[in-house]
């Protein structure tokens, strides 16, 4: 147990006999500290600390000191507008984020910069790292997703002509090079998790139809059924919610929930509802704007930040 | 994750092993068997005075479709399934061609006008020796090599330059079509070494067999027909594989493919050399039975012909490159005889319909009219 949830505690039993609402919310949210922490645990390398003893596997991202993402001092700019200004970042292993901030603030250039489909400016002095280890500069697109970055865009894209199956498939965590491709077969073990995963994007019912005649909603549900075959340990997820109907967006707030701690996710959203339902009322969200970050805090903290009003209602 | 146990995957498993099904093989089969059996005996054995007499120009004429057909077949794989439209396939074909006239050059021998051990027109031009690129050209095995290895090459170097750049859609087709036209050029010249624009032609023996012999000739028809079903087999199984799904995922959506983690460059440049290499051969098989190769080969005009069979016949699909190639040249050839002058517009009519009205080509119409035919037939009466 550490220091922030030893405080809380520590106020509840205070409290004594008289268990007030006050207290009683305290204790709730120590509980939920606990919990979280104990899902982190579960991934890739929570709870380990850095040591000596650890070997460096090339091409493996190195969760150890609990960072999956992180960016320093990225410049991004566009003939003269810079898109990102010196934005600097970090994401813990397991941690849901949930990023707002108004049109133009920058949110989908930084997921172009993490993905590898935008460089910053040649002259910055930027870093972006995925573990401790890896630099993201350095790498092509495809490199980022193999080494487990799954990225969902605004619009849904899957391969319309493909059937549902046949998406699931070419997104399964393989051997992605040309040889591999021409004599792969699909295992037991593979079919199951296809399988799995179709039950958990609902869309069992429709395997063998062709992506582009599903309804939108459930699109953008194949594609984030795509990103999981990934097996990727960081999703960035570009308004995920976007265009769903209002079940369909809880249901999807309870995917990422469930997502929690075994992966990290990056969530850009402007539904506050939805970002309500994801971040519990004690989860982080970050307020970007004009390229850099606002500021940081609960829902509620930022909601009442005095500057995130100000470039929400443009005074 | 425990529901996973109680969901069957067995369901999912899609049915492979048999590349086709029962009617694709039977077709197969059926095109086996006239290739191999029924057009060398109604040439060959049935008297020419018989009505099932099959004459030497028919024979010829469905050979030099054949080797279309392999060119069609190799752009459907570039163009209709991974949308990547070349306008320079009759490049590859004429190197292809180019590589094996050189090796019937020197079959020549002391036959031709000038009875010299050189091809007649590098006696004309004066020359000594042997240009270096007509090194091998007295080997057979090592011309077959050049057949495959010059166009897969080219198309090799040139295709990692221009997708590595990620340079698409008709950006890309404009930078073929301007190449096959520089090769063209190049070609005309008579220093190049490849006999300028009369090309080469007038060849005598094959491996040292007569090629005027009827026999001969029948054996390469019936090779050219062989290896258009094994060229077709061949991409249905690339089509049928998992290579096959994410070439028609790269044409689909691209930006996915690589945020899924592949790289689109190898795929679109294995496909890309594939295709090369396949028109080459068609090349080579072209030209022993026609009895030319010249630059003309190389026009740009040659190779937007290859893009029209393909898409007259139904992009997208394995059968319709090979419909459209037979549809169009056969059309061709009796428009030439009957109105010469009106084929150019016809061939324009002809890509302008299909493009506004049968975006799936031919193949398309058939499935749509079989479909209707069958859900009348199935609704039985008046809805």
């Amino acid at each position: 147990m550490d220091e922030a949830v030893r405080s809380l505690l520590g106020a509840a039993s205070r409290g004594g006999t008289g268990m007030t609402p006050d207290l009683m919310d305290q204790g709730a949210r120590a509980l939920e500290l606990l919990r979280q922490r104990a899902r982190t645990a579960e991934s890739g390398s929570g709870g380990r600390h850095a040591a000596w003893g650890r070997p460096l596997v090339a091409g493996e991202p190195d969760f150890a000191h609990g960072v999956a993402l992180y960016l320093d001092d990225i410049t991004v700019s566009f003939d003269g507008f810079r898109a990102l200004n010196q934005l600097s970042l970090a994401i813990n292993v397991g941690e849901l984020r949930c990023i707002i901030g108004p049109n133009g603030a920058g949110k989908t250039t930084m997921m172009d910069v993490i993905t590898g489909k935008t460089r910053p400016d040649p002259n910055s002095a930027g870093r972006a790292s995925f573990g401790s280890t890896i630099d993201l500069l350095r790498l092509r697109e495809s490199q980022i997703a193999q080494i487990g970055i799954g990225r969902k865009f605004q619009k849904p894209t899957v391969y319309e002509q493909l059937s549902v199956l046949e998406n699931l498939e070419l997104a399964l965590k393989n051997d992605r090079r040309v040889q591999a491709s021409l004599r792969s077969r699909l295992t037991g073990e593979q079919l199951d998790r296809m399988a799995e995963t179709l039950a958990l994007i609902h869309l069992l019912p429709e395997v063998r139809r062709t992506a582009g005649l599903l309804s939108h909603g459930q699109k953008q549900w194949l594609e984030i059924g795509m990103l999981l075959m990934q097996e990727p340990r960081l999703l960035l997820l570009d308004e995920p919610v976007a265009g769903m109907t209002d079940e369909e967006t809880e249901r999807t707030a309870e995917l990422f929930l469930s997502l929690e701690g075994r992966h990290s996710l990056v969530v850009v959203e402007h539904d506050m509802k939805f970002v309500d339902q994801l971040t519990q009322g004690w989860k982080t969200v970050t307020v970007l704007h004009e390229g850099s970050v606002l500021a940081e805090g609960t829902l509620a903290q930022v909601q009442a930040d005095e500057r995130v009003v100000e470039v929400y209602l443009g005074r | 994750m425990k529901k996973a146990a109680e969901i069957d995957s067995r369901g999912l498993r899609p049915q492979r092993g048999l590349l086709l099904g029962v009617r694709g093989w039977t077709t197969v089969g059926g095109a086996l068997a006239l290739v191999a059996v029924v057009v060398p005996l109604l040439n060959l054995v049935v008297p020419p005075d018989s009505p099932l007499h099959l004459g030497d120009y028919a024979v010829q004429l469905i050979a030099k479709i054949m080797c279309y057909a392999i060119c069609a077949l190799a752009m459907d794989l570039i163009w209709g399934y991974t949308g990547i439209l070349s306008l320079g396939h009759g490049l590859f074909f004429a190197l292809g061609g180019y590589a094996m006239g050189m090796y019937l050059m020197r079959q020549i021998g002391r036959d031709g006008q000038y009875h010299a051990d050189m091809p007649d027109f590098m006696v004309f031009l004066d020359w000594k020796t042997f240009p270096w690129h007509w090194a091998v050209s007295d080997s057979f095995v090592a011309q077959m090599g050049l057949v495959l290895a010059v166009p897969a090459l080219l198309a090799f170097v040139f295709g990692y330059f221009a997708f590595r750049s990620r340079i698409k859609g008709v950006y890309f087709s404009i930078i073929t079509q301007a190449l096959t036209f520089a090769a063209m050029l190049l070609f005309f010249r008579n220093e190049t070494g490849f006999g300028g624009n009369n090309g080469f032609t007038d060849f005598k023996r094959l491996l040292g067999v007569p090629l005027a012999q009827p026999s001969t000739r029948m054996v390469l028809f019936v090779l050219t027909g062989l290896t258009l079903i094994g060229f077709f087999l061949m991409a249905r199984a690339l089509v049928n594989s998992r290579f096959g799904r994410v070439l028609l995922a790269i044409r689909d959506a691209e930006t996915r493919v690589m945020f899924t983690g592949y790289d689109p460059l190898a795929y679109k440049l294995a496909v890309w050399t594939l295709s090369a290499a396949m028109c080459g051969v068609a090349g080579a098989l072209y030209v022993p039975q026609v009895g030319i190769i010249n630059p003309g080969e190389m026009s740009p005009a040659a190779s937007i012909e290859i893009a029209i069979w393909a898409a007259v016949g139904g992009r997208g699909t394995l059968i319709g490159p090979i419909v459209g190639a037979f549809f169009v040249n056969g059309a061709k050839s009796w428009f030439t005889q009957v109105f010469p002058e009106f084929w150019l517009y016809v061939l324009g009519a002809l890509f302008i319909a299909v493009t506004l009205f049968l975006p799936q080509g031919l193949v398309g119409l058939w499935t749509r009219l079989s479909a209707r035919c069958s859900g009348r037939r199935a609704g039985g009466g008046p809805a």
